[in-house]
């Protein structure tokens, strides 16, 4: 651990960053880990899409990681994502009925990905979104975007990030397929190029 | 054309020599790679053009990237954190104990946080179906372990050296012995991937992703230290690393929430 003189309160310097790599598949993801909403639950949307690279193609081998609120604003403190069975050292995954919020899920041979979850809720100055957090191989340091859905244009239009990133803005907005269903495709440069942020 | 090792280390050069004028010309230090790395070919396509929109986490407390997914009890068992005793013999190689603290950007623990590592057998090869890498799979050996970070922030792994493995980012390109990490904090912008190194690796001045860090002294967090402390009697060589997560974390009023 090193410290710099000046204290305060970041006084100690970050851990630097690196590309989850190429090798992580028998490892980070896991069965069901697309699946967060609890069965059967009314207000469970599809996001879904497909992480593109500079020239339009897709990777076979992103990770994509969701985090939301319920659909009353209000963050779950909820553990059990990654439930193990303690007598075999196997995966159980979710239990079906306690929503985590949190969900992890790799991109396929095509480079879709796609997750089930709630209907976020509002919070703060916000409107509903879901906060996504992607890694690559090649991508030395991770990113993060968020998706808002469609339908409440007042809410939407009150956003304040929305309202900062001008004609990108769309790039964040997921395209209603009906049914419950949204399509967000991350695209890491170029044309299109989904807004990334930073947090300070 | 055919990338020499020659030629990637000019770049690695230039790189750290663009870097080093950066900052005697004002600029910040650079605790973390810039994403467009060129020496890290895959790099190239893989990264924004534009820059990142900055969100001012003081400007709205409810941001839900300041609160953090929660890991319990529940999801681990208990020999998780125990790469060497998942299968029904021993694996091959030097057993090692890796352990080390969790903090945030003040120097508080990060208490009851879920940690990830992935990493080769000690031949070099990964248990993945895309590696190519002819070195022998251990079938004694998977490599994947998680913990959970106890009151203090500690985490505490047992495991086996792993190898140096080749890729195909230039000819003749090498990976130094590493550990990926992957870490959750008090605050999803915090959220950490990166990669354990092992002290004087005669391999690092070769790897384009470690030298995409430029910065000397950063470069330096990413190695562990011999620990002989933490190295146990008839068993195991210790390492420590402490691992800091960057990023804003929810206010002094949440700790020990
Ligand atoms: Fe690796």
């Amino acid at each position: 651990m090193t410290k710099t003189e000046t204290g305060g309160p970041e006084h100690v310097l970050p851990t630097p960053s690196h590309t989850v790599g190429p090798f992580y598949g028998y490892a980070l993801p896991f069965r069901g880990g697309e699946d967060i909403a609890p069965l059967g639950h009314p207000d469970t949307v599809t996001v879904h899409g497909h992480v593109l690279d500079g020239e339009g193609r897709p990777l076979p081998d992103a990770l994509v990681e969701l985090w939301g609120p319920r659909p009353d604003g209000t963050v779950p403190r909820v553990d059990g994502s990654i439930r193990r069975d303690p007598a075999t050292g196997g995966h159980l995954g979710r239990n079906g009925v306690e929503f985590t919020g949190w969900g992890r899920v790799q991109t396929d041979a095509d480079g879709h990905w796609y997750a089930r979850t709630l209907r976020p809720g509002a919070r703060g100055d916000s409107a509903p979104y879901l906060s996504v957090c992607v890694f690559a191989r090649g991508l030395l340091v991770h990113l993060f975007t968020r998706i808002y859905l469609p339908g409440d244009e007042a809410a939407l239009a009150a956003d304040p990030l929305l309202a900062r990133v001008g004609d990108r803005r769309g790039t964040l907005i997921a395209g209603d397929e009906g049914g419950g269903t949204y399509r967000f495709d991350i695209r890491l440069q170029g044309e299109g190029e989904t807004v990334f942020l930073e947090f300070r | 054309m055919t990338l020499t090792q020659q030629d990637i280390d000019q770049e690695i050069a230039a790189e750290h020599a663009a870097y080093e004028k950066r900052v005697a010309d004002g600029a910040p230090v650079e605790h973390h790679p810039r994403r467009d790395y060129a020496p890290y070919r895959s790099s190239v396509l893989r990264h924004p053009r534009q820059p990142l929109v900055a969100i001012d986490t003081a400007r709205d407390p409810e941001l839900v990237e300041l609160r953090s997914p929660a890991f319990g009890e529940r999801d681990i068992t208990g020999i998780d954190n125990d790469l060497t005793r998942h299968h029904r013999g021993e694996p091959i190689g030097e057993r090692i104990t890796v352990s080390g603290r969790l903090l945030d950007r003040a120097g508080r623990p990060v208490r009851g946080q879920l940690v990830e590592i992935w990493q080769a057998n000690s031949a070099g090869r990964y248990a993945h179906r895309r590696e190519q890498h002819d070195a022998p799979l251990d079938p004694n050996f998977t490599g994947f372990g998680r913990t959970l970070t106890d009151t203090e922030g500690r985490y505490h792994f047992t495991t086996v050296q792993p190898g140096p493995y080749p890729w195909r980012n230039h000819v003749n390109a090498w990976r130094p012995a590493h550990i990926h990490f992957s870490v959750f904090g008090a605050a999803f912008t915090q959220r950490l991937v990166t990669q354990m190194y092992f002290p004087n690796d005669p391999l690092f001045p070769y790897d384009p992703i470690l030298q995409s860090v430029t910065d000397d002294a950063a470069r330096q967090r990413l190695v562990a230290a011999y620990d002989h402390g933490l190295s146990v009697p008839e068993f195991s060589l210790g390492y420590h690393w402490d691992i800091v997560l960057d990023g804003p974390a929810a206010t002094w009023t949440e700790e020990g929430r």
